[in-house]
């Protein structure tokens, strides 16, 4: 089980926390400007990176805040966390 | 006379006769009775079943799982592949082996045939958990451990030193070993006096560290009371799982020794050479009276003169090696044993017993080799009672492969060794590969400091203790590579790879021959390696023949993967304390003790105890359920609602947040006031409903579904920090602060008025439809404590919600059901509610809807704001998907014959005019409309209903359609969903 470094509380155990897909989607500014076919790219589409990936997270039997992560999706390892008005830092 | 008598007689006449008179550490003072197989035998506290078992000449425990081969004790701890035994008291325990189980008054035992049998009485023993965190966990007591574990402690680090046998010693504890020209026990009761002493030193013995895992996580199991019987104390958990986290980890746990496969290799008295060493020195039990040795290597000369030494009559040590270890050959020349080079085991007699090894000249063609040297050469036969077996060892490297440390193949060893450090934790001591005990000691000593320095502690280094010195290497020889020593006949249908799995080398060339290669699919091919020793012994050998037959290296063949846990670990024990009423919480409101009171019936909403229904003397759930519905309809009932979601919306943005997630309006919502609002996902798809009362300017409450509670805060909670973090709102659950409750009925008026209006209490609530209009609020006290009434109604009926703090809930709850006397007000449970809402056809989010049906889908485009510019879900509605005339929408429905009740999740088709299922093998697959979502009875309709999705169904109201009901077609008619008061007249009273 991973220690995961909560931006606010510190580590802590995997469990504790909640994944919550690919980071840095924003929710469009203006949906109604976008065709179908953007609006289902926002909905539906995510990346599927082998390796580095900023996804999100939530420590949710903790401080029950969200946060972002850099961690590798081969070997499971998190390379960083940040808050979400951070920008993504620069991992190996 | 029976043959029972005469085993017994023979039992009894080799009782105790295989004891040394002195040495071992058992404790020869403590006699204890044991019963193995029916018989009653008499050990020593400190021994093992397997080791009290040999002491009276008992090798056989019992029979193999597929061929019922008689097998017996192959080694001396986990590793053995064969004791496999049943403790049957004091309390039913499968699938343990005679080698690890220590012996106590009153434990009785039988062999098992692979397969044991768990108990059919409830456990009564405590299984818990405990957490540890420390600098430095060391796996193993061994020498290298200790050494670890010393210099860890002298240097103030946080220790744990973890080990899986009874004391602390490992290797040290089968040997006759000197330290400082002390006897290394000694050493050994040193060192573990001084952990003892060391404030910030937990060492365990009984624990296996079976599992590492990320971050320095270890899991641990300690046997606390196992080894106590009848004896162990009160209280006491049985077992205890350790949830270590180390910052460092040295692996110090030893090597198992490698058997050589050879034809009728499993006879009991076969076992592996330094098990039979460990059986002398540690039990003092000689292993057999005659022994035979094969070995590849040297280490078995050692198990061969201390045998001989302890007075077994050793008759031959049989090396596959042309050269045998100069020092050794004269060892064993002062003591008469003759010695046999070049030549090997081939096969054995014997029935229960191993009687006589067929020795015949080493065959170095191997198992690829088409004809053999030694076919028509007629084996020569040496009696024996015990064969001892060394193919070398193989580094317990286990640890270090759950925590994805790379393996490499090492030729010289004939075994697979760590081939990285891994970051946080190191290996040391035969685990590693090293031997030879100074060199393990200085090793562990080592392996700590380099960890301890890494974590920037200061190293108090340990004096290594000076070990005898090692033969000259000039006068050892270079240990043989066999896995297998071919049978003459070119039989290898006996001999046997997993003995446990009765899988042999005829199965593995099967498995070659069906095309396998990995080692990952011959052992799911042939079962090798998967019984409880998840071959400890066969593992290797296995990717050795493997190789040997691919003509491959072995360090191309690879091992399978080595998984948690090292050894079998009981389901009690992972459980722990989270079993029964613990398994899971129970919720419960403020009420609940009146509903046991009243008989309530239990329906399990997710964690909560919710009343289902409040059945009469006689009654069953459906007229029950009946009268509450019609009490409801007619008179007045009360329900405990109070599980329903409650969220505190609190600041200057609380309005701007609800506006964007729910799909109407909410800012505009005026104090005092009551909406019903529904929430979409981003895709359009109702997430869940329920009503929102703004309770001031900058504060709403928000009620969600029972089940959606938690769910419904996250997403909102997700939306404010993620997307508008500039919002100036928080967001705090009080589900478990307000009870509520409500009051339903046309009389319901009559019984909120006497209870808060006028005379009722201090305030005097007018509770007029003028003063008090549906789909508002009003906050007022009774006897000084404050309570909400809320005008909301989930069953078309006047009602009201009342709601309250939980802890004056009780009595606000009783002064309702006292003041409903005269109306025979009627509690009602989750049932009722049920009937009640479907019948005014509004959904259940998560019942009628599965996440593909959005709010137009329900009939209720009414409250999909046409005025905001966005929120959660709008643009999906927009999408083509989502617009098309045949989606799937809420209906009512009714069964023609009045009488059928749809069963939930029926799935609906069209019309048939005869009223027949056609043959899916004449038409095909019978196109399906939709499905049933509710169904029940309505005491108001008299006669049974449903709700439905059903393709276009707003299109279909009016039409027959047809149910297969238990292959029958049932008529329904398709009707609008709200079946019950569709002009909303009785809402008022």
């Amino acid at each position: 089980m991973q220690m995961i470094k909560c931006p606010w509380c510190g580590p802590r155990e995997e469990v504790e926390y909640h994944y919550g897909g690919q980071a840095h989607v924003a929710y469009p500014a203006e949906p109604a400007a976008l065709s179908d076919e953007e609006w289902a790219h926002y909905l539906f589409f995510r990346d599927n990176t082998r390796g580095l990936f900023a996804e999100r997270w939530v420590h949710t039997a903790g401080c029950r805040r969200w946060f972002n992560a850099v961690r590798d999706t081969v070997t499971y390892r998190f390379h960083a966390t940040y808050r979400p008005d951070e920008p993504r830092p620069v991992t190996a | 006379m029976s043959e029972t008598t005469s085993t017994t007689a023979t039992t009894a006449q080799a009782r105790g006769s295989f004891r040394t008179p002195t040495g071992g550490r058992v404790d020869r003072t403590s006699p204890v009775t044991f019963t193995f197989a029916g018989v009653e035998h008499t050990g020593y506290r400190g021994d093992t079943l397997a080791s009290a078992l040999l002491a009276d000449g008992v090798h056989q425990i019992g029979t193999s799982i597929k061929l019922g081969r008689p097998r017996g004790v192959g080694a001396a701890w986990a590793e053995d592949p064969s004791s496999l035994v049943q403790v049957e008291e004091p309390f039913p325990d499968p699938m343990l082996l005679a080698s690890t189980v220590e012996v106590f008054d009153g434990l009785v035992a039988d062999g098992v045939p692979g397969q044991g049998r768990l108990a059919d009485i409830a456990d009564s023993a405590r299984y818990d958990s405990r957490h540890l965190h420390v600098d430095l966990l060391v796996v193993g007591a061994g020498p290298a451990g200790l050494q670890a574990a010393l210099t860890a402690a002298r240097s103030g680090a946080r220790v744990a030193l973890l080990d899986e046998q009874s004391e602390a010693g490992g290797s040290l504890l089968g040997s006759d070993e000197l330290l400082d020209g002390r006897p290394a026990l000694e050493w050994v009761a040193d060192a573990v006096a001084e952990l003892a002493a060391a404030p910030e030193v937990v060492h365990l013995q009984r624990t296996t560290v079976f599992g590492v895992y990320d971050d320095g996580f270890a899991l641990a199991v300690e046997r606390r009371t196992d080894h106590l019987g009848g004896a162990a104390p009160e209280g006491t958990s049985r077992q205890r799982v350790w949830r270590v986290r180390a910052r460092r980890t040295v692996v110090a746990a030893g090597a198992h020794e490698r058997p050589v496969v050879f034809t009728d290799n499993d006879r009991p008295g076969t076992m592996l050479a330094g098990s039979a060493r460990t059986y002398l020195h540690r039990y003092g039990v000689l292993a057999g009276s005659r022994a035979v040795v094969f070995t590849t290597n040297d280490s078995a000369y050692r198990a061969a003169v201390d045998l001989a030494d302890a007075g077994v009559h050793v008759a031959a040590v049989v090396d596959t090696r042309d050269v045998a270890p100069a020092h050794w050959a004269v060892e064993l020349e002062r003591r008469g044993v003759p010695l046999r080079t070049a030549q090997a085991v081939v096969g054995t007699r014997g029935v229960e017993r191993v009687s006589a090894a067929l020795v015949a000249p080493y065959d170095r063609a191997g198992l690829a080799a088409g004809a053999r040297s030694s076919a028509g050469v007629e084996p020569e036969a040496i009696e024996c009672d015990l064969l001892l077996v060394s193919g070398g060892w193989n580094p317990a490297v286990h640890l270090h492969s759950q925590a994805r440390g790379k393996l490499a193949f090492d030729a010289g060893l004939g075994a697979f060794l760590p081939a990285e450090r891994l970051e946080d934790l190191l290996v040391a001591g035969s685990a590693a590969g090293t031997f030879d005990l100074s060199s393990c000691l200085r090793q562990g000593g080592a392996s700590a400091a380099t960890a301890l320095s890494e974590l920037g502690l200061d190293v108090t280094a340990v004096p290594v203790p000076s070990a005898a010195e090692q033969p000259p290497s000039s006068s050892s020889s270079a240990p043989d590579l066999v896995w297998v020593v071919p049978d003459p006949s070119g039989d290898s249908s006996r001999q046997f790879v997993d003995v446990q799995r009765d899988a042999t080398v005829a199965d593995v060339q099967r498995a070659l021959g069906a095309g396998l290669r990995s080692p990952e699919h011959v052992k799911r091919y042939t079962t090798i390696g998967t019984a409880h020793d998840q071959g400890k012994t066969s593992g290797v050998v296995t990717s050795g023949i493997i190789a040997e037959l691919l003509g491959a290296a072995p360090d191309a063949v690879g091992t399978t993967t080595f998984r948690p846990p090292y050894t079998p670990v009981a389901f009690a024990t992972l459980a722990g304390r989270d079993r029964g009423q613990l398994f899971d919480p129970v919720r419960t409101t403020s009420v609940h003790d009146w509903h046991v009171q009243a008989g309530a019936v239990w329906e399990d909403v997710g964690q909560w105890k919710r009343p289902r229904y409040y059945p009469l003397a006689g009654e069953d759930m459906e007229t029950a359920v009946l009268r509450e519905c019609a009490a409801a309809r007619t008179g007045v009932g009360i329900l405990d609602g109070s599980t329903l979601g409650k969220i505190d919306v609190q600041g200057p943005d609380a309005g701007v947040l609800l506006d964007r997630l729910y799909t109407n309006l909410m800012s505009s919502l005026a104090v005092g006031k009551v909406r019903y609002g529904v929430m979409c996902g981003a895709d359009g798809m109702v997430i869940d409903d329920g009503t929102v009362l703004r309770v001031a300017e900058d504060r709403f409450l928000v009620m969600t579904t029972t089940g959606g509670a938690a769910k419904i805060l996250e997403w909102m909670e997700e939306w404010h920090q993620t997307e508008w973090p500039e919002l100036r709102v928080h967001l705090a659950s009080v589900t478990e602060q307000w009870a509520a409750f409500p009051v339903v009925g046309p009389r319901s008026r009559d019984v909120i008025g006497a209870v808060f209006g006028a005379g009722g209490s201090e305030d005097g609530v007018d509770v007029s439809n003028e003063a008090f209009g549906f789909m508002t609020w009003q906050d007022t006290t009774l006897d000084g404590v404050p309570v909400r009434l809320a005008r909301i109604s989930f069953s078309g009926e006047l009602a009201w919600e009342v709601h309250v703090d939980s802890r004056y809930a009780l009595a606000v709850w009783e002064r309702l059901i006292a003041a409903g006397a005269p109306y025979a007000i009627t509690p009602y449970g989750t049932e009722t509610m049920h009937v009640l809402r479907a019948e005014k056809g509004y959904p259940i989010i998560g019942q009628d809807t599965d996440g593909t049906v959005t709010p137009q889908d329900l009939g209720m485009a009414w409250v999909v704001s046409k005025k905001k510019p966005d929120f959660v879900g709008k643009r999906s509605f927009a999408r083509a998907e989502n617009q098309r005339e045949d989606r799937k929408h809420l209906v009512g429905l009714l069964p023609v014959d009045r009488e059928t009740l749809l069963p939930e999740g029926s799935q609906i088709i069209e019309h048939r005019e005869d009223g027949v299922l056609p043959s899916v093998s004449e038409t095909g697959p019978v196109p399906m409309l939709g499905h049933v979502t509710s169904s029940y009875r309505s005491a108001y309709l008299e006669r049974p209903f449903a709700l439905a999705l059903v393709k276009g169904g707003r299109a279909r109201v009016g039409e027959l359609l047809h149910v297969p009901v238990k292959g029958r077609l049932v008529a329904v008619e398709v009707t609008s969903p709200v079946l019950v008061d569709p002009e909303g007249a009785r809402r008022d009273g």
